[in-house]
């Protein structure tokens, strides 16, 4: 063996902070212990009945383009509203009357938010709260909404 | 005529006696040298320069070939994943679905074959090559213990380069997967990486995978020490000896994992 003892020790030690190194970015990345964040960008706020299965981190798309990402969601307990951040890139507008809406890409897809610009010729500025929402739908109350409809048809006289 | 198939019958039964002794035999010796190796571990640590010597040798040089592996499978993963998921239209579903089955299955596993037959058969040649040119012998008779001197060293190197290098594998296997599938494909790198911290939970599947991949490293290691200290000493001994390693080891591996499967994520969906 010609290595001697100082290169061995130092590739043991590469390889053993490597290793370290992948388990710390399996935790903290992948598993997410810790949260990476704050990109440049202003915030707005958007209140919601139901968020349904928004999860923080979603995009928010205008006409299908990625604008922004949902900062965080919490529960306004005067309301009972769902308080959802977006943060929108710079460089993006949107008008005061825009709509939010809760959507999701195909059936089984994710859960995004998405703007719909008004004419309003004012805009929205940093901290500012769009006002018209829309929340999401949530299968099973759409599917017992529909069951009750048919039962009320089905149960009234001919 | 009666009395050949009776003989026959005795013949058979004798071979199956013998066969049966001679396993039970092997068992208990294999057993009195797993308990003998760790007896002698403390030794692996009081010399520490030589258990470096083996991170190095099953480790460090293995990296190459399990980061390019790693990064292989992840894309692979990546591009079959996207191909079925976006028919139902849950491409965004493509991070946690790579980060969980590389994390909890293919990380530990493809590692500890790649292991098997990287360092494990490496390990056994060696020790068996010293057994048949003596050299074992020749310790044994300067009073130095080869099971502390060759075998306890080699045996802890491998436990503690295993759990690191399928780390390493998933690792890269994920960054693989968002190249393919948020550089190439173009998913969206915030649905990527939001699905996949959703998805995977940091005690459950990661302390899991890690669990996993030192019982593999535990079992290789004991395998290969084993097999070269119990080759026949000659070449072909040598030979047999490195095969039994990766064959057993690559079994032992597939086992322990269904095993382990069943004890860590029964029942979930």
């Amino acid at each position: 063996m010609n290595l001697n003892r100082s290169t061995l020790d130092l590739w043991v030690g590469v390889f053993v902070a490597l290793g370290i190194g992948a388990i710390l970015f399996l935790a903290l990345k992948v598993g997410n212990l810790i949260d990476f964040a704050s990109a440049p960008g202003y915030r707005l706020q958007a209140r919601f009945d139901n968020i349904g299965g928004l999860k923080s981190r979603a995009p928010v798309k205008a006409a299908g383009v990625v604008v922004g990402r949902v900062e965080s969601i919490k529960l306004d307990s005067a309301t009972y509203q769902a308080v959802v951040t977006l943060r929108i890139e710079p460089g993006y507008q949107f008008t005061k009357d825009t709509i939010a809406s809760i959507l999701t890409s195909g059936l089984l897809g994710d859960v995004y938010i998405g703007l719909d610009p008004g004419g309003d010729p004012q805009m929205l500025a940093d901290g500012g709260t769009v006002s018209k929402t829309q929340s999401g739908i949530v299968l099973e109350k759409l599917i017992g909404q529909f069951l009750f409809d048919k039962a009320a048809q089905g149960g009234a006289p001919k | 005529m009666l009395s050949a198939v009776g003989n026959g019958f005795v013949t058979v039964l004798r071979r199956m006696g013998s066969r049966t002794v001679t396993i039970i035999g092997w068992l208990g010796y294999a057993t009195r040298f797993a308990v003998a190796v760790v007896q002698k571990s403390p030794a692996a640590f009081s010399r520490l320069s030589l258990t470096l010597r083996e991170i190095y040798f099953s480790g460090v040089l293995s990296l190459v070939i399990i980061l390019v592996s790693g990064l292989f499978v992840g894309m692979v993963l990546a591009l079959q994943g996207y191909d079925v998921l976006q028919r139902y239209g849950a491409a965004e579903s493509l991070g946690v679905l790579v980060a969980l089955s590389l994390v909890r299955e293919l990380g530990p596993v493809v590692s500890g074959l790649l292991f098997a037959s990287r360092a494990g058969s490496a390990i056994t040649a060696e020790i068996g090559l010293m057994k048949a040119t003596e050299q074992l012998s020749a310790m044994e008779m300067m009073a130095v213990d080869p099971l502390a001197r060759v075998v306890a060293p080699r045996f802890w190197g491998g436990i503690i380069s295993m759990p690191l290098l399928a780390a390493l594998f998933s690792t890269l296997g994920i960054f693989g997967a968002y190249l393919v599938g948020v550089k190439l494909i173009g998913i969206d790198a915030g649905a990527f990486w939001s699905n996949m911290q959703a998805g995977v939970d940091f005690r459950y599947d990661i302390v899991n995978g890690i669990i996993k991949s030192v019982v593999f490293g535990i079992a290789v290691s004991m395998l290969a020490v084993f097999e070269g200290y119990d080759a026949k000493p000659t070449a072909e001994g040598v030979s047999t000896a490195t095969t039994r390693t990766v064959v057993e080891s690559s079994l032992a591996i597939l086992g322990l994992d269904f095993v382990l499967t069943v004890f860590m994520f029964r029942g979930v969906g």
